[in-house]
């Protein structure tokens, strides 16, 4: 589905953020992408919409490498920057409107998935009225509007405190399995990562590494307590500490 | 729609006290004969010149200066917005035009206007010349200024869309300016008001300036008066239409 090669990036006449990274996302899987801030999560998103493009290596989507990435996966940064001046169903429909399809047509469609994301009485309230865990929920939504079956999203819920945070979590397993969409997942809370993932991937200067999550799906938030949990968790700082 | 008085007198109540108190001092001053009539005529007089010449101001110089402003308006609201949008999208232009537009206001008004009268005769364009040279500047610089601080994310995240500059514009960049186009389209009516006076008194034969002029050489400084208010009420009636505007437009752009 998307596949990520020897890939280096630098900015101009720095040494490079990463260095021939390596990422493999099969169709359907959740996959995480942790690092230390600065480690270049954010730019190799940049990188994979086709923001930036590689220094080195190579970036292919649905097994494509030509032509421009713009406009071929849905992306969620970090702010939800929602448009103030339109209600949440403009907001919604933003996707729609650039890729010229006739978003008139899919409002029924769209009204389901409001209220599939509890966004049904809000539909024509306005952003500044919203609460931050529903502000990223429409985020969210705008990005499945794009119509693209990989979805990369950039810590979309960093900025919310823990209590929405783990509600985001168990509302996100909830809706896992009829959102039938590959997630690219970028965040530095483990215990996220692990929750959601099917995979994790430990974004280091040189190299990428990588950890399977072989818990069973469908998971609920309860699952933290688990003594899997709790190995892969330790699995995995012991890995950071190694990687510093 | 009920006008809250409370709040009304609260916003205005300290401006108005102090109006009256303005007015009265200065009624006070010329009556007694401190200032002689004809250097500073008292607010009654203005008034009474005001209420004689109305027929004539009304009917014939107001409708003339308000016709220039309006056109002057229209043609730099097209045109600077015009060109706004267009050193937005051609950093070419851009280069070429915005030295330009700094010298265009550096150059004092009254000396350069004589040289409109010479070209547009003293016909109505003279007047507009004048107006557009002055009120065409905010407008062009708001409106450039505007659409570059609309925000890079959001245009980096319509780009992961596949959305084009065009595009873009629309849907963001263009809202997220129209804050500062209508600020500087209010300063911009404002000097509308300004560059018409000007334009008419270097050379007009009808015009709230011209009347005013023609009064100040008659040594009847109530009659000039008379016309700097219905001048400057104008100007606060044009400025309150588009803050008006404004509002209505704005209402979803900036909340709260």
């Amino acid at each position: 589905m998307l596949t990520i090669e020897n890939l280096t990036y630098a900015f101009e006449d720095n040494r490079p953020i990463f260095q021939n990274i390596s990422i493999d996302v099969k169709a359907g899987e959740f996959v995480s992408v942790i690092g230390a801030s600065g480690s270049g999560k954010s730019t190799l998103f940049k990188l994979i919409t086709g923001l930036l493009d590689p220094d080195q290596g190579e970036i292919k989507i649905n097994g494509n490498n030509s032509g421009s990435r713009l406009g071929k996966v849905g992306y969620m940064p970090q702010k939800d920057l929602l448009l103030s001046w339109r209600s949440v169903l403009e907001n919604v429909l933003l996707p729609l409107e650039v890729s010229k399809k006739k978003s008139q047509l899919k409002i029924p469609e769209i009204r389901e998935w409001l209220t599939r994301f509890g966004l049904a009485e809000v539909e024509k309230a306005y952003p500044d009225e919203l609460s931050g865990g529903m502000r990223q929920r429409v985020a969210f939504l705008r990005t499945i509007m794009t119509g693209k079956d990989i979805l990369l999203l950039d810590e979309p819920f960093g900025a919310l405190d823990s209590l929405t945070k783990r509600n985001m979590h168990s509302w996100l397993l909830g809706l896992w399995g009829e959102l039938q969409k590959t997630v690219l997942f970028i965040t530095h809370d483990l215990e996220e990562a692990i929750l959601l993932s099917d995979r994790i991937y430990l974004l280091g200067q040189e190299t990428s590494r990588e950890i399977k999550v072989s818990l069973p799906r469908p998971r609920k938030k309860e699952l933290i307590y688990q003594s899997e949990f709790v190995t892969i968790r330790k699995e995995l700082e012991r890995l950071i500490q190694n990687e510093n | 729609m009920k006008i809250n008085w409370k709040k009304w007198l609260g916003d205005y109540g300290l401006f108005l006290l102090a109006s009256i108190l303005i007015l009265s001092g200065w009624e006070w001053i010329v009556r007694k004969g401190m200032i002689p009539s004809f250097i500073l005529p008292s607010p009654s007089a203005i008034w009474l010149s005001l209420i004689e010449n109305l027929q004539l101001l009304l009917a014939e110089h107001l409708p003339a200066t308000l016709k220039e402003v309006l056109i002057g308006f229209g043609i730099s609201l097209a045109g600077g917005l015009l060109v706004g949008v267009g050193m937005h999208f051609s950093r070419a232009l851009e280069k070429v035009l915005y030295p330009f537009l700094v010298i265009s206001q550096t150059i004092p008004m009254i000396a350069i206007s004589p040289i409109f009268i010479m070209w547009f005769g003293y016909t109505i364009w003279s007047k507009i010349a004048v107006t557009i040279l002055i009120a065409i500047f905010p407008i062009v610089v708001s409106t450039y200024d505007g659409l570059k601080t609309g925000g890079k994310e959001y245009k980096e995240l319509l780009l992961t869309m596949g959305a084009t500059r065009w595009t873009i514009f629309k849907k963001i960049q263009l809202p997220m300016a129209l804050p500062s186009i209508l600020s500087g389209l209010k300063m911009s009516v404002v000097y509308c008001v300004v560059g018409a006076t000007i334009g008419e008194w270097l050379g007009a034969s009808v015009g709230l300036g011209y009347f005013s002029r023609r009064m100040s050489g008659n040594l009847q400084a109530d009659a000039v008066f008379a016309a700097i208010f219905l001048l400057s009420l104008m100007g606060i009636v044009l400025f309150l239409l588009i803050s008006f505007i404004e509002k209505q437009l704005l209402k979803n752009i900036i909340r709260n």
